[in-house]
């Protein structure tokens, strides 16, 4: 069983830190060979090393290890939270590595989620303070270490680039020559920070490159889909075609007659299929006959369900906020404007479809994957397994994208994980991989919603604004619903809406949260995907009928959101701003949006296309983050969120035929390719904030800055998304 | 099942597999060769890219009773200038940002700097739009392929 020892010593290891406990730490055998994201970014060479706490190790070749909390991936917390420890142990960036952290809730748990997991665009805020003082006290201890050795006070060393030196008696030293020494010193409690001014790595252009990139260029980087283990089983399953649909009957004859096919089993999720490879796998699933019972199946249309959400957003539903008196001044309104956005299901399509790796036996259970919530998960795996979560060991590996689909509050994926193992016993591991179909038809969308807006104009001002939003809630059930849920409304469906960025006297914004079969999960950028364009189209479209500038119209409002606005002129300065237009063929339209603590403005270019729907030719984009700790990391997410919510506001839906949901691939769940990719200019706001979020907020602004735009070249702001579906 | 002889990267391997089990899943799970990632299965993503006789191919979609004796490459066998130049301009630009689709990435932008020393926007359009990344890193795979046509002198 290769891995399985190093993973427990580490583990073990680790443990015994708590408290701060030091160890020296022997390196795991070269057995690792299949042991995941973390193997291929560890060095070879070291013997032993040096760690301070949960997340540094030295080892006596120099290398920094840092060990991340938060998965990767590509948002780059492995690059961005090594960075705050080498800043603090002024490393050398050349010797520093990261890997994932193992699940455990008390070293490792995200302090703005409460249990160890990623989300929110939290990685960097959440870890800011903590892995700069993982970095200062190893960086003190080693410090004590080389002035022990030397016999001068530790006061008169100096570290540099992963170098220590006393100068005065001429000495210097690296870091792994007093690994071993530093590891039996007393752990510093609270070791002084730097001043922001000394800063040579943190928002420093160029000073580190990304961690992971020469893994990932090579294809030697090792995701979930490539484990390969002594015995292993491949596991498809067959999941119902509605949501809520139950097996009635299984005809496994045919497929059992594929060779390579060891054996079919139902499950509680559908039917699963193990076989020695893939390709058996899945043409046996092919070859199952399956009845279903769909008595308890949800099997309303997109088209339905959406009639009865307009219908729903006549009526008041539960106020979220307000303020003034909006039924009175939208009585005595001179304009009434109004507008209705309908968005639908979307899924998350991340490149690596959701799988998972499981070996376990009466006493203990090891899984790999690419969990997004260790915690939750772990306690799934083990509850289904029937052991204790400590017997559940969860090695989280790099993961082809997610976009919010690796993070379940209800551990689906994690249960159907345990439960096709559990069903087959422990005498061989599985790895279990979902392919595009499960992904795209597999349900956990973004929720669809309908918005209803009224804006009420008087004197030429905008006097009263009201956003009734109707969607479902993939909070309610489950184990969040406590922390999120305040009488009677999830925030999360209303945020973006609930409070906007302009100031406008008159004031409401109330929801309907409607009971679907559909699951629904949270999507990058969340609520802030529909409520960022329904808020930004809407106030573009009142400042369009009262004659303003879309970029001072909006500053001019935004008295009490300095940061959004200083967003907002940044961009503008950015991009040249001189208007809407058009010019020529193009035209501009602009939108700001904060989200998750960060403020992003952009301005988008746009040509009515050639009959295939608008093209985007360039978007700006300014990003108020405070304290931009990987000035690189940040254009990158910007770029990528751009093109994540163009694509997806331009061209994906998950239409649903009663119940049944359409699109099984990337021929139907069109996404954006390189030739309708903008060029883009990213502009970082210079703040002293503290740091937030980049991985989400790049997204919401995009959609509404497009449409804006192509209100200015005589098209209506797309009522109802995706774009093209009106265009072509 | 049905035994092969298949010529990968430069040696030959048997394999005995269903006649109809696509090159993609013959690399990965029989030759262990993973840096060739399953990302749709129809030949609309392009993470499974390798080449036929130096030519891009997508091989989830294509049968390895088809191929014959031709000369596969895959990411773990790609070589020669053109690669070098790839490889040093994607790590120069940090493209990568999840991964997955890397080495169909640059398993066709490899192939279009063979073919064409000096591509202009529109090469790059035709060359690599059939290479799907979620992670949107399009603006950073153009300008590294053009970093790479001026590492090559061209």
């Amino acid at each position: 069983m290769p891995g399985k020892e190093p993973r427990l010593s580490r583990r073990t290891a680790l443990k015994g830190m708590t408290g701060l406990v030091l160890g020296v730490y022997l390196k795991p055998g070269s057995s690792m060979a299949q042991s995941g994201a973390a193997q291929i970014l560890r060095p070879d060479s070291s013997t032993s090393s040096f760690a301070p706490n949960a997340f540094v190790r030295i080892g006596t070749d120099d290398t920094v290890t840092v060990l991340v909390k938060h998965i990767e991936f590509g948002q780059g917390p492995f690059t961005g939270l090594a960075t705050l420890v080498a800043e603090e142990l002024d490393a050398d960036w050349s010797k520093v590595r990261a890997e994932h952290a193992p699940a455990d809730a008390n070293l490792y748990k995200n302090f703005l989620l409460g249990s160890q997991g990623t989300g929110g665009s939290t990685a960097i805020a959440n870890s800011y303070e903590q892995m700069r003082k993982a970095g200062a006290a190893a960086r003190a201890m080693l410090v004590e270490a080389a002035a022990q050795s030397w016999r001068v006070p530790a006061g008169e060393i100096s570290v540099e680039r992963g170098v220590l030196r006393h100068s005065r008696s001429n000495r210097q030293g690296r870091f792994g020559q007093f690994a071993e020494v530093a590891a039996k010193l007393p752990v510093p409690s609270d070791p002084p920070l730097k001043d922001p001014s000394k800063f040579r790595l943190i928002g420093r252009e160029g000073a580190v490159k990304k961690l992971d990139v020469p893994a990932k260029t090579n294809g030697t980087a090792q995701f979930t889909i490539d484990i390969r283990e002594p015995g292993m089983l491949t596991v498809v399953v067959v999941h119902p075609p509605r949501f809520g649909s139950k097996v009635a009957s299984v005809d496994a004859s045919e497929a059992r007659a594929v060779p390579g096919v060891v054996d079919v089993k139902q499950i509680p999720s559908g039917v699963a299929v193990y076989a020695d490879s893939t390709w058996p796998a899945l043409k046996a699933r092919e070859a199952l006959k399956i009845t279903w019972d769909d008595s308890a199946a949800e099997k309303r249309s997109s088209s339905q369900l959406i009639e009865e959400y307009r219908a729903l957003s006549r009526q008041k539903g539960s106020v979220a906020s307000q303020h003034g008196d909006v039924d009175a001044a939208l009585a005595g309104a001179e304009r009434l404007i109004e507008a209705e956005y309908v968005f639908p299901y979307l899924a998350h399509a991340p490149m690596e479809p959701l799988d998972g790796f499981l070996r376990w036996d009466a006493n203990k259970a090891s899984a790999r994957y690419g969990s997004q919530l260790q915690t939750f998960d772990q306690l799934t795996i083990a509850g289904v397994l029937g052991l204790k979560p400590e017997q559940v060991s969860l090695e989280t590996m790099l993961a082809g994208g997610s976009f919010g689909r690796r993070a379940q509050p209800t551990s689906h994926f994690a249960a159907e994980l345990a439960q096709v193992a559990k069903a087959i016993g422990p005498s061989r591991p599985v790895k279990l991989i979902w392919t595009r179909e499960d992904d795209l038809r597999g349900g956990y969308y973004r929720p669809m919603f309908v918005h209803r807006l009224r804006g009420a104009i008087r004197d030429g001002k905008i006097v009263a604004w009201t956003n009734t939003l109707v969607g479902q809630s993939f909070i309610q059930g489950t184990a969040f619903a406590p922390m999120v849920i305040k009488d009677g409304i999830d925030p999360i469906t209303v945020e973006g809406s609930r409070e906007i960025p302009y100031e406008i006297p008159n004031f409401r914004c109330d929801v309907h949260t409607p009971s679907v079969g559909v699951p629904t999960l949270w999507w990058r950028s969340v609520g802030h995907t529909h409520t960022g364009y329904a808020v930004e189209c809407f106030i573009d479209e009142l400042l369009q009928a009262t004659g303003q500038d879309p970029v001072a119209g909006r500053v001019a409002l935004m008295g009490k959101a300095p940061r959004a606005a200083g967003a907002l002129r940044a961009v503008a300065q950015l991009a040249r701003w001189a208007g809407p237009g058009p010019f020529g063929d193009r035209a501009r339209g602009v939108a700001v949006v904060e989200s998750f603590g960060s403020f992003i403005a952009q301005i988008a270019e746009v040509s009515s296309g050639d009959g295939e729907g608008p093209k985007v030719h360039k978007v700006w984009c300014a990003v108020d983050c405070g304290v931009a700790v990987n000035p690189d990391v940040i254009r990158a997410q910007m770029e990528g969120g751009i093109g994540f919510g163009l694509g997806h506001a331009l061209f994906a839906e998950v239409r649903l035929d009663e119940g049944r949901p359409v699109p099984g691939n990337f021929d139907t769940y069109r996404s954006l390719r390189i030739h309708e990719m903008p060029e883009i200019e990213v502009t970082i706001v210079r703040s002293n904030e503290k740091p937030t979020g980049v991985g989400e907020p790049g997204v919401p602004p995009i959609g509404p800055a497009v449409a804006n735009a192509l209100a200015r070249l005589g098209h209506n702001r797309p009522r109802q998304l995706p774009i093209v579906r009106g265009m072509v | 099942m049905t035994a092969y002889n298949v010529k990968v990267n430069g040696r030959s391997h048997s394999i005995d597999v269903l006649p109809d089990t696509p090159l993609l899943w013959v690399l990965r799970d029989s030759l262990g060769l993973s840096g060739t990632k399953f990302g749709c299965g129809i030949a609309m993503c392009g993470a499974c890219t390798v080449y036929l006789d130096g030519k891009p191919l997508r091989s989830c979609s294509f049968p390895v009773s088809a191929v014959g004796d031709r000369e596969v490459t895959t990411i773990e066998g790609l070589s020669g200038r053109e690669a070098a130049a790839v490889e040093r301009a994607w790590v120069a630009r940090d493209v990568p940002q999840c991964g997955y689709c890397q080495s169909g990435q640059v398993m066709s932008a490899v192939a279009l700097l063979k073919e064409v020393k000096r591509p202009t926007d529109r090469d790059i359009d035709l060359a690599m739009n059939g290479n799907l990344c979620r992670c949107a890193t399009y603006v950073r795979i153009r300008a590294a392929i053009k970093d790479a046509a001026r590492l090559l002198g061209a």
